[in-house]
């Protein structure tokens, strides 16, 4: 089939990308040292814990970098591992919000029902999506995906939806309390809700992707006319990355809508899914804490920023996403794992790797 | 030694706990209120695109600062805290509840833009908390019934529109409108607003054609041809800077003269007016309460001259052509208004009570304009004056219209 | 019919706005075979500091005259710093497209911070007058002659200069130009200086239209990619038609069709219709990949 692609067609050299694959770090293998494990249990203990130790503003925050995370973690396994550019999952966070805020505001129904249902619904547009973005490569698929971005605004503000949607003014939700009467604050419940989540979602992503297609994915994005070559459903594959990207990002959009309890069309400006690309590529694409990084990041750091100069936060973007690709090039997770590696180098030694380029490998400096 | 030291600190500790209930008795304090200090918080989009709103919580914070050096409100300091939403409503909802539950504010005053202001009405109505005087218009921001703590001052669009229905009513009773709005909340309460005060029957008789634009559209050329085609005589255009601008140089260009009404919303002289061309606005109709600084007309009116010399002192560098400025002041003058009439009771009950008992004549407010609230009108100015462009200034013409 | 004749006009001045921005979009692509979404950013950029020179006394001709030659040597300057010592070392697009969105995120504060979010008015060079029986303005018309000398310039200068031979030749092949002494990475940086020169002749003619501020190429740029990959994304003949083409179909099934509230929508279906369906778009040439 005839692709849009640069005309370097000889072009053997192995595309060393900011991404390599995430099989770096302690997850590897699938074998977790005893220290890793205690460390994660710990963490994960001290994250449920965190409602007993800050404010409800503060878990509001919490819950919406966790949020976040959910997003750039779909992200991370399309443009990570399946090596596709997206500058449009605004669209499906803006999708899964409107499809929850719908079904609670317009059906009635109760709002932890409708998260599947969200997550579903992108999952379907996802794919349909991922069909004739397929044949785009790198930058014709960030095109139409920023094509995507910017329409979404103005399709959800339709007159022929405005029924549903509420149109300019949005849908206004009711915070749920805990249920069964617990005794915690909504914010609180909600926090754990999201933890809960995030955490049941990825271990779902990672079990999905260390499997075949994670392999698949793999071999897709480096060489892909081998994989093809060797029976990989390139199609499918591309089109699945796509929609399982779209599914997290959904269900994150639809817990985003029982959080902030408001969707408009405002909320979803174009600028956000700049925003979400900006904070996968900066928290790393190829480490699994990647994600979490860069959702720190992206609900952090304009706070902070304000405080230099009001424009600053998109400038200091800016400049951040281009002094990734030079010197961050694995992100701030990357950066932090390079220490931790050096740090217990020799219990690495024996450790098998994964067939594809790691961070160990220095860009490939061949010239044509 | 040491333990006498403890029991005196621990009764002088206790003594001190005591206190408040004591002297402060006949004070009702809201949080952030002290003896010295009123606090409380605004959102507004200080970046993005939006961001030339700005100048509303800067010309605020430079009146708030001036207001101070003077004395403060009943010997209390203003203590404004502006913090950044970019017109994002999650930003919004992020920032206040910042501002309530971190910064412990008082109340929230000014936020710019109906959606923002919808993401956080719920959250601060349900903990009773002023929403005092939105930056929107959108009527929704009246409804006293449904959103108690929720109040605004300007004139929504919906009544604006009326005001532009009754002066046709009275001049051109056989009017063929069209209509070209932004497809915004704005947009469509103005085209609400039209139809409404034409009542069901006149619509139909009435609006002849209408269109829509987008912030993303290159121009309005294609609005305006069609309108045109339409056989209109009477335009009413929902101005957004400058998109407006393009409308009104599109229309003079085609040769096309209709009955140009202007919404309130993008009136100003050097930001709207004069990149059209003032030679192509001239003839223009408009509707607006409060004075435009660069009104030759105001030059000696003693109002505007206060406005001007705060300007030049405590915020040179805004501009004094900018309509928002004035704005942004009159607002803040309503706000110190409010807070007088509070007097030593600054519990958020009596201030949301004295917000909505306001009965003012603020210095730029166009002469006759009062700004009056009551427990069943949370609509702060409902009259307007008409006002025609001339090719240099907006003149006024014609009387009151719509009552105080 | 009248109305009609007008609608199409205003189409295809729309379109001349969104042709002038293609080109430049296109002249990146054939000399780097990148999509540079910072173009749009870049070119108001330009035109900002040909305000800035205005209102510091040059007279319209000699402010555009500096800006090109500033605007050419910025765009020198990104290639030679950002872009190459990224491109050189990887196949991939992410890191190009994470350069270019952090350009564009940059270049779009900057002008904020320098010159604020206000809207301003700029000078057109034609006179203010109605020309072609009253369906059109002198600089509607002026602005689309200036894109059309732009890509007859480019034409002239490609197919007849040895340097256009050159430039060619490295985006084509740069292993094999190399081989023939053709510098390279010189030929990029001047395809980077050019692209950036077009962007701000377009941004200048734009303005006079749109208004001056930060965000006034912000959806054009998607117009003009839209348009780009009608006509082909190594062809500016293509550009030009697949703008005018847009332009007039956007406003002609806005008005007739599909409501004023589409129209970015519609954008979107031809860049992602195209795209799939006819990649080359109606002037390029289909790149097959052989395996």
């Amino acid at each position: 089939m005839a692709a849009i692609s640069d005309n370097t067609a000889a072009r053997v050299v192995p595309p060393v990308s900011l991404a390599a694959p995430v099989v770096s770090g302690a997850l590897r293998t699938g074998g977790l040292s005893r220290l890793e494990r205690t460390g994660l249990v710990l963490l994960l203990a001290l994250a449920c814990a965190l409602p007993l130790l800050v404010t409800d503003y503060r878990l509001f925050q919490a819950t919406m970098t966790l949020i976040y995370a959910i997003v750039l973690f779909g992200l991370t396994i399309l443009t990570g591992y399946s090596g596709q550019i997206s500058l449009g999952h605004g669209a499906f966070y803006a999708l899964g919000a409107y499809t929850t805020a719908i079904l609670i505001a317009r059906l009635g129904m109760p709002y932890w029902a409708t998260l599947p249902i969200a997550g579903a619904v992108c999952m379907v547009v996802g794919f349909l999506f991922g069909r004739p973005a397929l044949r785009l490569q790198g930058h014709y698929l960030a095109l139409a995906t920023f094509a995507l971005a910017v329409a979404t605004p103005q399709f959800l503000k339709h007159k022929s939806l405005q029924g549903w949607t509420g149109g300019v003014q949005g849908i206004t939700l009711e915070k749920p309390s805990a249920p069964f009467g617990l005794p915690m604050t909504p914010d609180a419940w909600l926090y754990l809700l999201t933890l809960f989540v995030a955490v049941v979602m990825f271990v779902l992503g990672r079990n999905l992707l260390k499997g075949r297609i994670g392999r698949a994915l793999l071999a897709i994005r480096d060489h892909p006319t081998a994989a093809s070559a060797m029976g990989v459903n390139i199609s499918l594959y591309k089109s699945l990355a796509f929609a399982v990207s779209a599914l997290f990002t959904g269900v994150a959009g639809g817990l985003g809508a029982i959080v902030v309890q408001f969707v408009a069309p405002d909320s979803f400006h174009p600028l956000l899914s700049i925003l979400f690309l900006v904070g996968a590529v900066i928290g790393g694409l190829s480490s699994w804490w990647g994600p979490l990084f860069g959702a720190m990041f992206i609900q952090f750091v304009p706070n902070f920023a304000e405080d230099l100069s009001k424009s600053a936060p998109w400038a200091i973007y800016g400049v951040l996403m281009i002094l990734s690709v030079f010197l961050l090039k694995k992100g701030i997770a990357g950066a932090l794992e390079g220490g931790w590696r050096r740090l217990t180098r020799s219990r690495r030694s024996s450790s098998p790797t994964a067939g594809a380029p790691t961070s160990g490998t220095t860009p490939s400096s061949e010239t044509p | 030694m040491k333990r006498r030291t403890l029991i005196v600190s621990a009764s002088a500790a206790t003594g001190l706990a005591a206190l408040p209930h004591l002297a402060f008795a006949q004070k009702k304090y809201a949080p952030g209120i002290t003896d010295d200090e009123i606090k409380f918080g605004q959102t507004g989009p200080l970046s993005g695109p939006a961001s030339a709103y700005g100048t509303i919580g800067r010309v605020q914070t430079a009146y708030f600062k001036m207001l101070n050096e003077q004395g403060g409100v009943n010997g209390r300091k203003l203590n404004l805290v502006v913090q950044d939403d970019g017109y994002s409503p999650p930003k919004t909802v992020e920032q206040v509840r910042r501002l309530v539950e971190r910064d412990e504010v008082a109340f929230i005053f000014n936020i710019l833009g109906t959606a923002p202001n919808v993401a956080v009405r719920k959250y601060l109505n349900e903990r009773k908390i002023p929403q005092l005087f939105t930056a929107a218009g959108a009527s929704t921001f009246g409804d006293h019934k449904n959103w108690p703590w929720t109040i605004v001052l300007q004139p929504s669009y919906q009544a604006e529109a009326r005001i532009y229905v009754e002066y046709l009513k009275k001049t051109k009773p056989d009017a063929k409108i069209a209509l070209l709005t932004g497809n915004d909340d704005a947009g469509k309460d103005y085209v609400e607003g039209v139809k409404h005060a034409l009542g069901p029957d006149s619509v139909k008789k009435h609006i002849v054609a209408e269109a829509t634009f987008e912030s993303t559209d290159p121009n309005t050329d294609s609005q305006v041809l069609a309108l045109r085609g339409s056989g209109a005589d009477t335009l009413i255009v929902h101005g957004v800077s400058k998109w407006a601008s393009m409308t009104i140089r599109k229309v003079y260009d085609i040769g096309w003269k209709p009955t140009f009404i202007l919404t309130a919303t993008a009136t100003s002289v050097s930001g709207v007016l004069e990149p059209a061309g003032l030679e192509k606005a001239t003839g223009l109709i408009t509707s607006y309460y409060l004075k435009d600084p660069n009104d030759p007309q105001w030059a000696n009116d003693k109002g505007f001259q206060d406005w001007l010399a705060f300007m030049k002192k405590y915020y040179p560098s805004g501009s004094t052509g900018d309509q928002l400025n004035v704005y942004g002041y009159t607002m803040a003058q309503a706000l110190v208004q409010t807070l007088k009439q509070c007097k030593d009771d600054l519990s958020r009950e009596n201030i949301m009570k004295q917000a909505a008992n306001l009965d003012v004549e603020l210095p730029m407010l166009l002469p006759g304009i009062r700004i009056k609230t009551g427990p069943n009108d949370y609509f702060g100015v409902e009259a307007q004056r008409m006002m025609r462009f001339n090719g240099k200034t907006w003149e006024l013409f014609g009387d009151l219209i719509g009552q105080n | 019919m009248d109305n009609f004749i007008h609608q199409f006009v205003a189409g295809l001045a729309n379109g001349g706005i969104y042709a002038s921005i293609a080109v430049a979009l296109v002249m990146i692509h054939r000399s780097t075979q990148l999509l540079n979404f910072a173009q749009g950013e870049m070119a108001m950029f330009s035109t900002f500091i040909a305000w800035a020179l205005m209102q510091s006394g040059f007279g319209y001709w000699s402010a555009f005259g500096v800006t090109i030659v500033v605007s050419f040597l910025m765009g020198l300057c990104v290639e030679r710093f950002i872009i190459r010592p990224v491109a050189a070392h990887t196949r991939s697009h992410l890191p190009l497209v994470v350069l270019f969105i952090g350009m564009l995120l940059i270049f779009n504060s900057m002008a904020g911070w320098i010159w604020s979010y206000d809207v301003r008015p700029f000078p057109s060079p034609f006179p203010d007058v109605r020309i072609l029986g009253g369906y059109a303005t002198a600089h509607q018309v002026g602005s689309i002659l200036i894109t059309l000398l732009v890509v007859v310039g480019l034409y002239l200068f490609f197919r007849f200069t040895s340097l256009g031979l050159a430039m060619r030749a490295a985006a084509q092949n740069p292993a094999s130009s190399r081989l023939v002494g053709i510098r390279v990475d010189l030929m990029l940086g001047l395809g980077w200086g050019l692209a950036a020169a077009i962007g701000a002749v377009a941004g200048m003619m734009v303005a006079h239209v749109l208004f001056l501020e930060p965000n006034m190429l912000g959806a054009a740029v998607l117009y003009g990619f839209a348009a780009a990959l009608v006509g082909g994304i190594d062809n500016p003949w293509g550009a030009v038609l697949g703008g005018f083409l847009l332009g007039v179909i956007e406003n002609l099934l806005g008005t007739y069709v599909i409501g004023d509230d589409m129209k970015l929508t519609l954008a979107l279906v031809i860049i992602v219709a195209v795209m799939t369906f006819r990649p080359a778009g109606l002037f390029g040439v289909t790149m097959v990949r052989r395996v």
